[in-house]
């Protein structure tokens, strides 16, 4: 499969991306490990007359973590992810996600950036950033600001971004508690048919807080707070555990489509949900 | 039509200079400029992995990169592994475990798990496993494939052990 012909853009600094993306507008688009881009141009399903690649922008990789915060570089690669052993420790969810994503040789490729910026329902970076209450920044050509994960997304492939911003960084607190990124897929390689991202604070035998995130169950990433208050405060039984899966079946909206009807989506939401909270609850 | 670009690539430790258009894939660039035809088009949709090749010491899907991106890389192929003069390694161990049947996925079957054990010397057979998940195989059902790069790591650690 041939894409569309384009003009290649390889800037070195990020003021040449933006000035790139101010002079072309819509025409123009900025790509990063190009795994859901080159996919979609070869089916002729995006057509970018003018694509910036970001691969030697300065400034945009790198992973640091200081006094509790983290801070990814928009070029941060899943492999990279995977393989930052001060990050497996400070923030081990974003591990256990990155694993489940795609397979070895894409996570060589796709970033962190790119799977949070695009807006894809499938992607499992958006809903985890938002379980971890996680800021984007973005650059734009008035300078630089910060969006709340739980903030960003509006709809499939639509989000807060400018035409002509583009996302550098994302930064969190370290979470802390037991964790769970749980994924159920058709197979390897494939994006969530459900996934549930928990982070769980337990104190003195009780859950004390809670955070909550679904994927590829709305046209967005749902933030479920409702099933974050159904357990605050409980021992995590099992009537709990039942009560935080009806809150977050109140707030997806799953649609059919070759990974199965509506109603098959609701159920195994609330299995994979049971047990990202058994598995956070137990490693708290 | 956009303006073809010069593009240079190392490619198995030679020198290349062409000119492509942008847009062509990398893959295309490989078997149709510089008549490398070890990486194989297989699903041409990221998936399967017969065309992977390693571009600055990472394995990746040589379909899904365009030529325009891999300008300046190097850039390692099945043809740069080893020759039926002189195998690789992994070649011999594909060979004497029949880790392959058409041979369709065996240039980046090699290749993947060449830098697979350039990272992981000493793998389980789950981590060849999970390391290999990005490349398919439609005749052998895998289990020969992996035992195929178990032995070869096992050889290769041998041969380091002997060498120290």
């Amino acid at each position: 499969m041939i894409p569309a012909a384009f003009d290649y853009h390889r800037p070195t600094k990020v003021e040449d991306v933006i000035a790139l993306l101010e002079e072309h507008g819509d025409d123009a688009r900025v790509m990063a490990g190009g795994h859901s881009l080159i996919p979609m141009m070869k089916l002729r399903m995006a057509d970018i007359p003018h694509l910036i690649d970001l691969q030697d922008v300065g400034g945009l990789g790198g992973i640091s973590i200081e006094s509790g915060r983290i801070k990814l570089g928009a070029m941060v690669t899943q492999h990279e992810i995977i393989n930052h052993d001060g990050l497996a420790s400070a923030a081990p969810i974003l591990r256990e996600a990155a694993l489940q994503i795609a397979d070895p040789q894409v996570r060589y490729m796709g970033t962190i950036g790119g799977n949070v910026a695009n807006g894809d329902p499938g992607n499992d970076m958006p809903g985890l950033m938002q379980c971890i209450d996680a800021q984007i920044e973005l650059i734009g050509p008035g300078g630089t600001r910060s969006v709340a994960a739980r903030d960003y997304y509006e709809a499939a492939y639509m989000t807060d971004r400018e035409d002509d911003e583009v996302l550098i960084s994302i930064s969190f607190a370290a979470p802390s508690g037991g964790h769970a990124y749980e994924k159920q897929k058709r197979k390897i390689g494939d994006y969530a048919t459900a996934a549930a991202a928990v982070q769980l604070v337990k104190d003195d035998g009780k859950v004390a807080s809670v955070s909550i995130a679904m994927t590829n169950l709305s046209d967005v990433p749902v933030w479920s707070e409702a099933a974050g208050a159904a357990l605050v405060g409980t021992t995590c039984d099992s009537a709990a555990i039942k009560a935080a899966v009806s809150a977050m079946l109140a707030d997806i909206d799953p649609s059919e489509d070759n990974r199965g009807p509506v109603a098959f989506k609701r159920h195994l939401a609330g299995i994979i949900l049971s047990r990202a909270v058994t598995r956070a609850w137990d490693r708290a | 039509m956009t303006e073809k670009m010069q593009v240079k690539l190392n490619v198995n430790g030679e020198d290349r200079e062409f000119l492509a258009e942008p847009r062509e894939l990398l893959i295309y660039a490989l078997r149709e400029h510089l008549n490398i035809t070890g990486p194989h088009v297989g699903c041409d949709t990221s998936h399967c992995g017969a065309c992977t090749v390693t571009l600055n010491g990472k394995s990746v899907k040589s379909c899904t990169m365009f030529v325009a991106q891999a300008n300046g890389a190097e850039v390692t192929t099945i043809e740069g592994l080893g020759n039926p003069a002189t195998l690789h390694v992994l070649q011999e161990n594909f060979r004497e475990h029949h880790g392959l049947q058409c041979g369709f996925c065996t240039p980046g079957m090699i290749t993947r798990a060449s830098k697979l054990l350039e990272e992981n010397p000493d793998p389980t057979e789950e981590e060849v496993r999970f390391g290999m998940a990005g490349n398919i195989c439609r005749c052998t059902g895998y289990q020969n494939i992996v035992k195929s790069i178990l032995a070869a790591a096992n050889e290769m650690n041998s041969a380091k052990e002997a060498a120290e």
